[in-house]
């Protein structure tokens, strides 16, 4: 239980997949002009991250590791090499599936939420979360927990660039910088704050 | 023709550059330039994917329905992500090993599937060729330069060779650590994109609100 936890601060804080990794940036940098439609994008990421983390561990664990076929009688079989494709596979997969029964069951759950979810299959912080996770060899347990908490991380993340954000507008900043040029700084500034935690031990 | 093909491949570079005008794919600039080798090889691996993968896509661009594009291109794309991502493995283990998890994200690197939906399903396949090459070029001017800055001022060194002996070493250049660390990648990418409007104000963003000064009575 304690590693989990240590897990999650880590994931959530140190190893922040927006600022320290630049996960997700495009959309990080795209969508955080406005607080509201940033929690909303937030929260659809740590949706879609909490489910595709778990299920590509259980695609990689029972289908594609060398040996995980021993159950259908193919022992010899290393499929690894399909990794990237299945991953991407099934994160397009969820994100259309949940897209379907949010708008079946949930609907203004999907009338919020909507816009944002074919966005995410192309968020490099969903596939990157997956690809950490094979990196790292986590087990079941451990990628629920990275899948929930890395997502929660990133909404963090872009929840508080907005915030900066929406003060910013009122600033006098030079022409060239203005827009583009100092939000990259402002996230510069924010990754710096986050180092910070990086002595946090639990 | 061969004019205009010309301009498509070198008009990413600056005026309509991916990573400093669209915000495309900044995700992986940040990410892989602290030193400059793995900058390098990068930048070669985006320019191999956006190329080919542009050419196949407007190859087959009228066979493909309209609803399932995405899935195709990304079927395409990622195909050929597994291609490098092989090919690096076998020949360039190390590199491959700092670049981790990157390689993969070729296949969510924005400019990858913004030119594919842009510009290769509309075009004939050589122009997409052209068009995917210069995207992914100007991509991999912004990584070199960044690159170049973070690896010669934070290490002391280009593509591994000793430029300024540092003082751990008996010379005299003592190295700036910031420059190694995730957020120097963040200001150098502003002060650049500052440096580029600056040169080309066509570039520079409407203000939201206008600051006006009022007299005082």
């Amino acid at each position: 239980m304690e590693e989990l936890i240590s897990l999650a601060v880590k994931a959530i804080f140190v190893e922040n997949l927006a600022l320290s990794f630049f996960l997700g940036m495009c959309t990080f940098i795209a969508v955080s002009k406005k607080i509201s439609t940033a929690i909303g994008l937030g929260i659809s990421v740590m949706v879609v991250q909490s489910i595709t983390v778990p299920a590509n561990n259980l695609i990689l664990g029972y289908l594609l590791a060398p040996g995980a076929l021993a159950w259908a009688g193919f022992p010899d079989v290393d499929l690894t090499f399909l990794g990237l494709i299945s991953y991407i596979g099934v994160i397009a997969a969820l994100v259309q599936i949940l897209e379907m029964v949010l708008d079946k069951y949930f609907p203004p759950l999907y009338n919020a939420l909507g816009v944002f979810l074919p966005l995410i299959t192309v968020n490099c912080a969903i596939l990157g979360g997956s690809l950490f996770m094979v990196e790292r060899s986590y087990d079941f347990t451990e990628s629920v927990t990275y899948g929930v908490s890395s997502g929660f991380g990133w909404a963090l993340a872009i929840t508080a660039m907005a915030g900066v954000r929406e003060k910013l507008k009122y600033s006098d900043i030079p022409d060239g910088l203005q827009g583009l040029g100092i939000t990259f700084i402002t996230a510069g500034l924010m990754a710096m704050a986050f180092m910070s935690f990086s002595g946090v031990k639990l | 023709m061969a004019h205009k093909r010309r301009e498509m491949l070198l008009d990413p570079l600056v005026d309509n550059n991916p990573i400093t005008l669209q915000v495309l794919g900044i995700c992986s600039a940040l990410a892989v330039t602290s030193s400059l080798q793995v900058a390098f090889v990068m930048s070669l691996a985006v320019i191999f994917v956006t190329g080919f993968s542009s050419m196949f896509i407007s190859l087959i661009r009228n066979q493909i329905p309209g609803s399932i594009r995405i899935i195709v291109q990304m079927v395409i794309i990622a195909s050929l992500v597994i291609l490098v991502d092989q090919i690096l493995k076998a020949y360039a283990f190390e590199i491959s090993k700092t670049l981790s998890v990157f390689v993969g994200l070729i296949i969510t690197n924005c400019i990858v599937m913004g030119r594919a939906e842009a510009f290769a399903m509309k075009n004939p396949p050589l122009e997409s060729f052209i068009d995917g090459v210069g995207n992914g070029m100007g991509y991999g001017l912004i990584l070199m330069m960044v690159g170049v800055i973070r690896e010669l001022f934070g290490s002391g060194s280009l593509f591994g060779t000793t430029i300024f002996e540092t003082v751990n070493n008996g010379g005299w250049y003592v190295p700036n650590g910031l420059l190694l660390l995730p957020p120097s990648a963040f200001f150098i990418i502003g002060l650049i994109i500052w440096g580029f409007r600056a040169w080309k104000p066509a570039q520079v963003e409407e203000r939201e609100y206008k600051i006006q000064t009022v007299e005082a009575h």
